[in-house]
């Protein structure tokens, strides 16, 4: 049985909580990774990370993604889309097809 | 290259070798095209439900700041403090040409609708649950996005590696192995050339040695003449 994880700044991610999800609001990157590295470990199979922090974390959140669980999921934020959530399935499509051809236009 | 054995069992072995990489390129082919098809399908429905799930979020936003701008930080973080409502999902596993992608079931604690309301309604604002219920209308939508995105990365990966085989198995050990058998083929000829040469040469010196045509010959030359 796994869990669902909420990261962030809290006013971002408060309201997750009502839904049933486990929020751990963290802003600092170091105590942020050692965070997502312990939750990743533990029965989390969906974290959710506001954009604002995973530009922090590039390389903890690039470690799992060739993992089957957990699947990290960039959210926007309060303070607003950076469109770092995009960014990351642009990436998978260059990644797979060598450019860009879902985004490109 | 020029590292084998010139002889009949390394050509032998060496065609066995191109037979199943020729066989192995065309199986990984197909299985690149087949994974690139399906993640082209899936990549399209990332970057839909991305953009949904991301004004979602968005729009549910815009609430909780309205609702944290006529309540106080305490009030709100009392309010939300105790959840009634409790997620776990369960993970399945679904093989798409040999990549293992996630299938995500998610489970409520309780069944009540209503439950995802943590908190009395007398003292919070009502914008309050307009965030909330705003936030848990995505919730499957986020859940699948979290399904699809993970997929999509998963695919991708697997693309790589098998597009990589490809271009190995097409560009390097193919022409490697016709190279080899090429060269040893032509050397194989050469040797038989050489020995079928020297048997005719030894053939001669022998009929030379039983009839001693080269002694006879100056007199029959001079005779026609």
């Amino acid at each position: 049985m796994y869990r669902i994880a909420v990261m962030g700044d809290t006013d971002s991610i408060y309201g997750f909580a009502a839904l049933g999800l486990d929020t751990y609001p963290v802003t600092d990157p170091v105590a942020a990774s050692k965070k997502l590295r312990e939750l990743a470990e533990g029965d989390y199979a969906v974290i959710y990370i506001t954009e604002a922090l995973a530009d922090k974390l590039t390389a903890e959140i690039d470690h799992y993604r060739e993992m089957m669980l957990p699947a990290i999921i960039l959210i926007p934020g309060v303070s607003g889309n950076t469109g770092k959530g995009i960014q990351a399935v642009k990436k998978s499509v260059e990644q797979a097809v060598g450019s860009d051809i879902i985004f490109g236009s | 290259m020029a590292t084998v054995n010139p002889t009949r069992m390394e050509l032998q072995r060496q065609k066995a070798k191109l037979a199943t990489a020729s066989r192995g390129h065309k199986l990984l082919k197909d299985k690149r095209d087949e994974l690139m098809r399906e993640f082209l399908d899936l990549v399209r429905e990332n970057r839909a439900l991305r953009e949904k799930v991301e004004k979602g979020i968005k729009e549910a936003n815009k609430n909780f700041v309205m609702a944290r701008s006529t309540m106080s930080a305490e009030a709100v973080e009392v309010a939300f403090m105790a959840s009634k409502q409790e997620v776990s999902i369960d993970v399945s596993s679904k093989n798409v040409m040999s990549v293992n992608i996630p299938q995500f079931e998610i489970k409520t604690r309780t069944s009540d609708a209503n439950d995802i309301y943590s908190y009395g309604f007398a003292f919070t604002s009502s914008d309050l649950d307009d965030a909330v219920t705003s936030l848990s209308e995505l919730q499957q939508d986020m859940l699948k996005l979290a399904e699809v995105e993970k997929s999509c990365q998963l695919m991708a990966a697997e693309i790589e590696k098998t597009r990589r085989r490809v271009n190995a198995l097409e560009h390097v050990m193919i022409p490697s192995y016709q190279e080899n058998i090429k060269y040893i083929s032509m050397k194989l000829d050469e040797n038989e050339r050489s020995s079928q040469i020297r048997l005719m040469k030894v053939k001669d010196m022998m009929l030379e040695d039983a009839h001693h045509y080269k002694d006879k010959a100056p007199e029959a030359v001079v005779d026609e003449v």
